[in-house]
């Protein structure tokens, strides 16, 4: 009765006289409260059963779990979740290289301050060698300028005392002749002329 | 009184029939088949889930959004359940996991919501939910393990003089889990909405009954307010136990041994 109302609702849902078999309803039967009230809303296919309990409404809650759920899962399993899947992955993807390349960067400056240090090291040691070769020289040619001068020196020491040497031995033979000329001048003064040969040999006797 | 009668929000109205099978042509033979109020909140809980979840993500943007970032949030926090759960052996249900946890989850915060119909809060729904995960595991577990799949009622490490007492009771406790899966969903809902319909319909009564009625409806209003907090918890931890339960079993199809 009712629910054949109902079918002609859902048949034509402009029906103006929507509320109106309800109403009679509810009316008709005003003892049966719960029943009435359940008829009234136009739900019940078997009016009095616990509605979670009435089988008449299974095979549409399945049919349409089925093609909701089915939907559902087709939705999930070939768009949304290989979607999310592929964004998440493709951010780990990124992070991931985004922290090699920060990695290998960091290595990299690791190599740089290492090369650097080395060239450093490297230019120290070459300035010193150069300072040290420099020194060296400088130290040679003095040492050898001076050894130079110095054998100059002794050679013009020498060359001195030798002359000096020699200029006394000269003079020293000049004593001789000196004194014999002496001997000469003063004995021809005293006793007249007398032979420069025994004058020297007289001086040479005297010196002795 | 339609107002206050806890019953009438799980009734199922046709929006319109479609087709009967079977049947004598007589009005309450065969099987009726229509477009009925639960069915347009199941297209709008998957119209909700799907949208939410592609629109979302429509920009795939390397930085996410807030919309997105919840999308990727509900992804990663079902595929660590799996993971965790079931191994990655298990990922390749993640698609079933995921669906079944956002169907029930949004399903039930739809109920929520004064004058919708609550999906959930009917038997054949769980019914049939839990019969899926259920011929799942038992399907998949033969199809892989073949009769090592029996071992699941063998646990490892029994004597076996005990055996006989054992494997029954592994057997009836796992062909009980549809049921338990499925009770436990439907009874949380649809206690909680009949709760909570009592509740708000003593406030309707009492303060009918003049000025000392109105203060003394304070009391189920309070009650009501803290019924509904309660319920959102209740969607919220029913969907996630349907889904971890989900993946325990699935555990079970693909490591039967314990």
């Amino acid at each position: 009765m009712v629910t054949q109302a109902n079918a002609q609702e859902a048949a034509a849902p402009a029906d103006t006289t929507h509320a109106a078999p309800a109403v009679d309803a509810t009316h008709a039967d005003p003892t049966a409260d719960t029943h009435a009230t359940t008829e009234a809303h136009g739900g019940g296919h078997e009016s009095g059963v616990f509605p979670p309990f009435d089988p008449a409404t299974f095979p549409s809650q399945l049919l349409w779990l089925a093609i909701t759920f089915g939907a559902l899962y087709l939705v999930m399993s070939k768009i949304a979740l290989p979607r999310i899947g592929g964004i998440l992955e493709n951010r780990k993807a990124i992070i991931d290289a985004d922290l090699a390349a920060a990695d290998a960067a960091r290595q990299k400056t690791d190599a740089a301050i290492a090369a650097y240090e080395a060239a450093l090291a490297a230019a120290k040691a070459k300035a010193q060698g150069i300072a040290n070769q420099t020194r060296e020289t400088i130290q040679a040619d003095l040492a050898s300028k001076r050894s130079s001068v110095e054998a100059d020196l002794t050679a013009k020491v020498t060359a001195a005392e030798a002359r000096i040497l020699a200029t006394k031995t000269e003079a020293l033979t000049h004593v001789d002749e000196i004194a014999t000329e002496t001997a000469q001048t003063v004995v021809t003064q005293l006793v007249g002329d007398v032979s420069t040969d025994s004058v020297r040999a007289a001086v040479a006797k005297a010196k002795e | 009184m339609a107002g206050t009668d806890p019953i009438h929000q799980f009734v199922i109205q046709d929006i319109f029939s479609l087709f009967t099978v079977g049947g004598d042509g007589t009005e309450g033979s065969g099987l009726h088949f229509a477009f009925t109020n639960s069915a347009l909140f199941m297209v709008a809980t998957v119209a909700i889930i799907s949208l939410y979840l592609v629109l979302s993500t429509g920009s795939k943007s390397l930085i996410p959004n807030r919309a997105q970032l919840l999308s990727e949030l509900v992804y990663e926090f079902v595929a660590n359940m799996v993971r965790s759960a079931a191994g990655t052996a298990g990922m390749k249900f993640f698609p079933l996991v995921f669906s079944l946890f956002t169907f029930i989850f949004v399903a039930n915060m739809l109920g929520m919501v004064p004058y919708f119909f609550t999906v959930t809060s009917h038997i054949i729904i769980t019914f049939a939910l839990s019969m899926l995960v259920f011929l799942t595991v038992v399907i998949y577990g033969f199809a892989k393990n073949g009769p090592k799949f029996l071992k699941l009622f063998v646990p490892a490490g029994v004597p076996g003089y005990i055996l006989p007492i054992v494997a029954p009771i592994e057997f009836i406790s796992f062909m009980s889990r549809p049921i338990s899966l499925s009770v436990r969903l439907f009874g949380n809902i649809l206690a909680g909405h009949i709760t909570l319909k009592v509740f708000t319909g003593f406030i309707v009564t009492m303060s009918s009954l003049g000025f000392l009625g109105i203060l003394g409806s304070a009391l189920p209003l309070i009650m009501a307010i803290a019924l509904t907090g309660l319920e959102f918890l209740v969607g919220a931890v029913q969907a996630y136990v349907f889904a971890v339960l989900t993946c325990m079993y699935l555990n079970d199809a693909i490591h039967p041994s314990h």
